[in-house]
């Protein structure tokens, strides 16, 4: 039923010039962008202009940049006939859905709209469902949509709604070039100035215009010589011209001009005089306006120069201007992946103000929240170190002095209460230190709710660019991980891009990966990959300096005796170490009695701590004085171990 | 009025046909008028008196169609020749783009021709445009009558064009030198028009 398109007619055979330049470039973007830049494009002109060939170019060259596209060319007559033999065959919704899903659709012949209602309303229903599905629709007529007589008003305006454009009868210039591309394609050469002579005259289209060519070329086989000027004219029945009189002094012409040709002759005189005068600057800055306008950007900047009397470089200009639209959408691109509601703000599309749009831009860049810090609370040389740790510390010293060269990813694992959380954002702490350091450090829970965040938001791109731009990527608690298949997905492929990007990766997690259950194999492979550093029960002599430290913090003086009983307490993590300090420290106080042994003794093992009815509570909370909560990381680290709590509780 | 809008994308062009009373300005109008084709003109205003003097001014506007991708139109005026009439010709000079100066090629119309000239310069002037801006070309018309009448094409060129502007000897009754001379001063305003510096 359709037409298959002519490969002879591409953009690349169909000659341009000022008359069709406009179509032309249109029906290149269309082709470019089906669907976006002008839709429905509607061509008009004369017969034998062209239509037809930009129609199909159309067509070839969508086809050439998108080869899945269905593209359909057909007259409007053809149109018909398919739809009339659809409705006999009881298949109307059949040829409603077959066009519906043409992603190019070229209807040519559109004039012949004229007294058909039904199909008026057909075509009126279809370019409704193409437009709303972004399907590209280009028709052809001989007049505008306006003068087809007899049209539907709401076709019209559905014509005129895109970009309506004409194709004039071609130049002098053009009609040159059209001649001798055709008579080259013909294998034919004419002496000099014979095609000129042709393409002075005023043929209304090109086809005639081709018809004057091929009695040439007819004539010159026929003859087997050459035609020159003079027997061109006769060959085409033109008058010969005389003289023109020209400039100061110059002989008056042989022989009076008279013929009705004059006006022709002059008007090509003209229209050469205004091509070369006018045209060439401003079809070009007229294209590029219509183009980038038709994409949406402002072009206060061209028009600008079209209101120049004198252009000064205007290809430098056009060239400039370009030059920023693509700046500009180098920079909606990083932004829509960053924030995509900042994207369609109308600063990307004005290239008059680029200064804007780059401070948007780094408006988004700097406020595209940066990943989660390190928590200030855990200085890197308050961690306490002794034998059971070394290895992680030793293993975090030198991450710090080359992150990303030497241990990448460096585990840290050991049990609960051990200190990992400390050292790893420790860690990020000593590496957020460095110049233009963006260090992401957060409990593997949070990255997972992050990324459900963004899932439910749709921003799951401007999620991975803000860890993409990480320095550093410290994840706590990396058993959490378990089951969740997305996030264990995206860690992955953030996993790789770091690594190659020579980012160091910290993680945490409470045994080595390969025990772990719910990791998947490709995370495992990557974690053992680098060092994964264990962390141990504390041995004594850490247990010392971290009791040493926890007491010096609350100014209790250090008795060896106290120490020792201390350290000696079978407790089997940093953690509870801490409580129990704490724990005695608040019955010393309660009891207004020194901090000793033996309080400490009667605290952990005797008798349980008078109920306080005032003042400080033991729940783990150390209020100072002034009320305030002093260390909010003490939360978690300060609840008395379980069978204690239990007690307590019962109270 | 300004030559090209580049929002309509149309160039205008005003064309004022200027000189001495019976030196045949009307004449090449109605030449231009018999040869564009009817689709191409609008009407021709024409004002003249029983004895055939324009009394007001012609006015013909010729609709070249789309020339590289502007709508092209030229308007030709004339202006009356009398002396008495120079309210009208400086009010038709206004807003030229181009000036043909049409002289009579007569011995004895040589003083009128250059009493015409001087009054084009002053009526310009009027207008705050130099004569030297203004794109000018010079008609030689009644070349066909005997010669012994008439002076040569480089007599008047030495006598009249001071500004060695291009030239052009007519019988614009026959039509000889009118579309050239139409075409010279096309060029002219055309190619102030590229190289930028605004008509008046």
């Amino acid at each position: 039923m359709t037409t298959t398109l002519n490969p002879r007619f591409t953009f690349e055979t169909f000659v341009v010039g000022a008359a069709n330049r406009l179509a032309v470039t249109a029906g290149r973007t269309v082709a470019e962008n089906p669907g976006s830049a002008y839709n429905p494009l509607f061509i008009y002109s004369g017969s034998g202009l062209g239509k037809t060939h930009v129609l199909m170019a159309v067509g070839h060259a969508a086809k050439a940049i998108a080869a899945q596209l269905n593209i359909e060319y057909l007259t409007l007559d053809e149109y018909v006939e398919a739809f009339h033999a659809a409705i006999a065959a009881g298949q109307g919704d059949a040829f409603r859905r077959r066009f519906q899903n043409v992603d190019v659709l070229l209807v040519d012949d559109v004039q012949f709209l004229t007294n058909r209602k039904e199909m008026q309303a057909e075509l009126l229903r279809l370019t409704e469902a193409l437009q709303q599905s972004g399907h590209q629709i280009v028709l052809a007529s001989d007049r505008p949509p306006a003068e087809i007589a007899d049209l539907d008003e709401r076709l019209i305006s559905r014509f005129s709604g895109g970009l309506v454009v004409d194709m004039g009868i071609p130049d002098y210039e053009t009609r040159v070039a059209i001649l001798r591309r055709k008579a080259e394609e013909r294998g034919s050469s004419f002496q000099p100035g014979v095609l000129e002579t042709v393409a002075k005259l005023e043929y209304p289209n090109v086809r005639e215009l081709m018809g004057a060519l091929n009695r040439l070329i007819a004539f010159q086989a026929v003859n087997d010589m050459p035609i020159n000027e003079e027997a061109a004219r006769k060959v085409l029945g033109i008058p010969g011209t005389g003289d023109e009189g020209r400039g100061k002094g110059a002989p008056p012409p042989a022989t009076p001009a008279s013929s009705g040709d004059e006006f022709s002759q002059f008007l090509s005189d003209v229209t050469v005089t205004v091509g070369k005068a006018v045209e060439a600057w401003r079809a070009r800055v007229a294209e590029a306006v219509m183009r980038w306008e038709g994409e949406g950007y402002r072009t206060g900047r061209l028009e600008k120069l079209l209101e120049q009397e004198t252009p000064a470089a205007v290809d430098d200009a056009i060239a400039a201007y370009v030059q920023d639209v693509e700046r500009l959408k180098a920079l909606e691109t990083e932004v829509a992946v960053l924030d995509p509601q900042a994207a369609g703000e109308k600063v990307f599309r004005d290239p008059d103000h680029m200064d804007q749009a780059e401070a948007a831009a780094a408006k988004v860049r700097a406020g595209a929240a940066p990943p989660p810090a390190p928590s200030g609370a855990f200085p890197f040389d308050s961690f306490v170190v002794g034998d059971s740790n070394d290895v992680a510390r030793n293993a975090a010293r030198d991450v710090i002095s080359k992150p990303g060269k030497k241990y990448n990813p460096l585990v840290i694992v050991g049990r609960s209460g051990l200190g990992k959380t400390h050292l790893l954002n420790a860690i990020g702490l000593e590496l957020a230190k460095k110049k233009n350091a963006v260090v992401a450090c957060l409990s593997t829970q949070q990255f997972v709710d992050e990324l459900i965040a963004a899932i439910d938001g749709n921003r799951v791109d401007w999620w991975r660019a803000r860890y993409r731009r990480a320095t550093a990527l410290l994840l706590d608690d990396i058993q959490l991980l378990a089951g969740k298949e997305r996030t264990q997905e995206e860690l992955f492929n953030l996993f790789n891009q770091l690594v190659d990007a020579d980012r160091q990766l910290i993680f945490t997690a409470p045994a080595h990966p390969n025990t772990l259950e719910g990791l998947e194999e490709r995370i495992v492979s990557r974690l053992e990959g680098g060092l994964v550093a264990e962390i141990s029960d504390p041995d004594k002599e850490l247990r010392r300096n971290v009791l040493e430290r926890l007491l010096t913090n609350q100014r209790v003086p250090i008795e060896p005796a106290l120490l020792d009983y201390l350290a000696d307490r079978p407790i089997d993590s940093v953690r509870s170490l801490t409580g129990i300090v704490q724990r005695v420290v608040e019955a010393a106080a309660a009891q207004d009695a020194p901090v000793t042994a033996g309080l400490a003794r009667d605290v952990l093992e005797g008798a349980p701590p008078p109920r306080r009815t005032t003042g400080l509570r033991t729940s783990g909370i150390v209020v100072s004085s002034a009320g305030g909560v002093r260390s909010r990381e003490k939360m978690v680290w300060d609840w008395p171990a379980s069978g204690d709590r239990v007690i307590e509780d019962l109270r | 009025m300004s030559l090209v809008n580049f929002t309509a994308r149309e160039i205008t062009c005003k064309i004022v046909y200027y000189g001495p009373g019976r030196s045949g300005k009307t004449t090449n109008l109605h030449y231009v008028y018999e040869r564009v084709p009817e689709t191409r003109r609008g009407r021709m205003v024409s004002l003249a008196t029983q004895t055939d003097r324009t009394l007001f001014f012609d006015f013909l506007p010729i609709d070249l169609g789309q020339i590289s991708g502007f709508s092209t139109r030229f308007q030709l005026y004339t202006v009356p020749g009398q002396v008495y009439y120079n309210a009208t010709r400086r009010l038709v000079l206004q807003g030229a783009d181009g000036v043909v100066f049409v002289g009579d090629s007569q011995a004895r119309q040589l003083d009128e021709n250059i009493e015409s000239l001087q009054n084009l310069q002053s009526n310009l002037l009027e207008h705050g445009v130099d004569v030297r801006t203004m794109p000018l070309v010079m008609q030689y018309n009644k070349q066909d009558l005997p010669r012994e009448l008439i002076l040569t094409p480089a007599d008047l060129d030495d006598a009249l064009n001071f500004r060695s502007v291009p030239s052009f000897p007519a019988d614009a009754l026959h039509g000889r030198g009118v579309f050239e001379t139409l075409k010279g001063i096309s060029e002219l305003v055309l190619k102030k028009l590229a190289t930028g510096s605004p008509a008046a």
